[in-house]
């Protein structure tokens, strides 16, 4: 960015931004938001507390195993879609729906069901992740060049070998595209079922800081959030500049 | 030597198709009624207008897709589907870009479950001997188009088929690769008497390659003519494109061909 002629760098209006949230927070203002040095302080405070720690183990864990799911479901069930006209015609609409739905409407249901724990959590993450991995594998898979799908056939191939050897490797691009996508959205999946459930990790911190009006603590916990969240779709982006090169190469 | 027009008669058909028709869906007849033999250890080419359906005969042989009409039979026994008594050569290569030379040429026989030790040796040997030794881990996309069809020529012979059925192979490789690529790929059919089916659109590739020609017509085609040019092999490449038979035989084709064009 340039402005006067000046080279300015990209954070400089991040910088800008905190220095207004300091004045509003010192100002007393807005009783919610305190100023933004306190909040750093009480980062450094609550992070290294057991407590936050722990939360952010289950957070993690739960996290992993929701994405792990969506990938090893929605890679697959993509790859079909792509490849079987009956498969895409049966599946294709539901996909659709659940990918525009108010997913957080449906948590409650999934708490129904399968209680107030670990479960319901890592199904909400699945929730939120699944549906554009599917539909990501799907467009790559529909993608194939035709001749390579011959060839697998002409050599050959048995269905499996055809998915394992060729259709997986064919629609990487498209497929890490979606598992990004879906990381992302899967962030949202991990904190809006622990703030529903709200006894299990951060989402329980949230009720402790929010119940006790400790605005202070409750902002620190926002800021680590952002920041974690910043930080995987960066890593999954930087990941996926590396293959790019190879979609390029494609034929 | 001049080139003869002969009734189709093989001398020992390996394939052998008949009464063969195929209507896409939506109505559109490509093959109607096409009966040929292709001779064992022979090249044979089919030859006709562009869209004339050269390529969709070759795929029904290949067992890739279905006929509406007719059966296809190779060694006598009748095509269902892929085997691997036929291996597929593409006319844009079809080779898997994230692999390397070596895993593309090995592709089939890593299919077919050949450990990989025994499958890497077997397509070494077939990388060398079409001429791209020492390119073995490189990708396609770091290859011209003559050599990524030479890896596609690679593949096809390292499963060992009997028959292999090659889809313009040249048609996206330039003209000076084209024209050594087509001597190379004689001398190394030659010593392994391979049949070969052979789809093009050009005359004059067809004359020089081929030991028949089969003349398709306009969509929906029929054998037009069958042609067996009467060059002897092994001459010196450039002497044959000077020789009167050949001349004669691109001639007489390209009359046979007019007529479809209007």
């Amino acid at each position: 960015m340039k402005l006067f002629g000046y080279h300015v760098p990209m954070m400089t209006s991040l910088i800008l931004w905190i220095a207004l949230w300091e004045i509003l927070g010192q100002s007393g203002a807005a009783l919610v938001l305190p100023p933004f040095s306190a909040v750093v302080e009480r980062v450094f405070e609550i992070v290294p507390t057991p407590t936050y720690l722990k939360a952010l183990a289950i957070t993690a864990e739960a996290y992993l195993l929701g994405n792990l799911i969506a990938i090893v479901v929605g890679v697959p069930v993509g790859v079909l879609m792509g490849r079987s006209v009956i498969a895409d015609r049966l599946l294709l609409p539901w996909v659709n729906i659940f990918l525009s739905a108010p997913l957080s409407a449906l948590v409650p249901v999934i708490m129904v069901l399968f209680g107030l724990g670990m479960t319901t959590i890592v199904l909400t993450v699945v929730l939120f992740a699944v549906w554009i991995i599917v539909l990501d594998a799907r467009a790559g898979a529909r993608g194939i060049s035709p001749s390579l799908v011959e060839m697998a056939r002409s050599y050959g191939a048995t269905p499996w070998q055809a998915f394992s050897k060729i259709y997986l490797w064919a629609a990487l691009p498209e497929i890490l595209a979606g598992i990004r996508l879906g990381c992302i959205r899967a962030v949202k999946g991990v904190i809006i079922g622990q703030l529903l459930v709200s006894i299990v990790g951060f989402g329980h911190l949230f009720e402790i800081y929010s119940s006790n009006f400790l605005m202070e603590h409750f902002w620190a916990l926002v800021v680590t959030l952002f920041i974690f969240a910043f930080a995987i779709a960066e890593g999954l982006g930087y990941l996926e500049r590396r293959v790019e090169y190879y979609a390029a190469s494609r034929n | 030597m001049t080139a003869r027009a002969r009734p189709a008669i093989a001398d020992t058909p390996i394939i052998e198709v008949k009464n063969l028709s195929k209507t896409y869906e939506g109505g559109v007849e490509a093959l109607n009624d096409v009966s040929l033999d292709v001779p064992q250890g022979k090249l044979t080419t089919l030859l006709g207008p562009s869209g004339c359906g050269k390529t969709t005969l070759l795929k029904i042989i290949a067992g890739l897709i279905p006929s509406t009409k007719g059966e296809v039979r190779v060694s006598g026994r009748m095509v269902t589907g892929p085997g691997p008594d036929r291996a597929f050569v593409f006319q844009d290569f079809a080779l898997m870009p994230w692999a390397t030379v070596l895993r593309n040429v090995a592709f089939g026989l890593e299919l077919r479950g050949v450990g990989r030790e025994e499958r890497e040796a077997v397509a070494r040997r077939h990388i060398a001997e079409v001429g791209l030794a020492g390119f073995e881990h490189r990708h396609p996309h770091e290859l011209s188009g003559g050599m990524r069809q030479r890896v596609g020529l690679a593949r096809a012979l390292a499963v060992d088929a009997d028959v292999l059925l090659m889809d313009e192979p040249f048609s996206s490789v330039d003209e000076q690769t084209r024209r050594k690529f087509q001597e190379d790929m004689l001398s190394l059919l030659s010593a392994r008497g391979k049949t070969v089916l052979f789809v093009t659109h050009s005359i004059e590739e067809a004359v020089y390659l081929s030991d028949r020609i089969v003349l398709l017509s306009r969509r929906p085609s029929r054998v037009a003519e069958v042609i067996e040019p009467d060059i002897r092999r092994g001459d010196d490449p450039e002497a044959i494109r000077r020789h009167p038979a050949y001349l004669d035989t691109v001639e007489t084709i390209w009359q046979g061909l007019k007529r479809y064009l209007d």
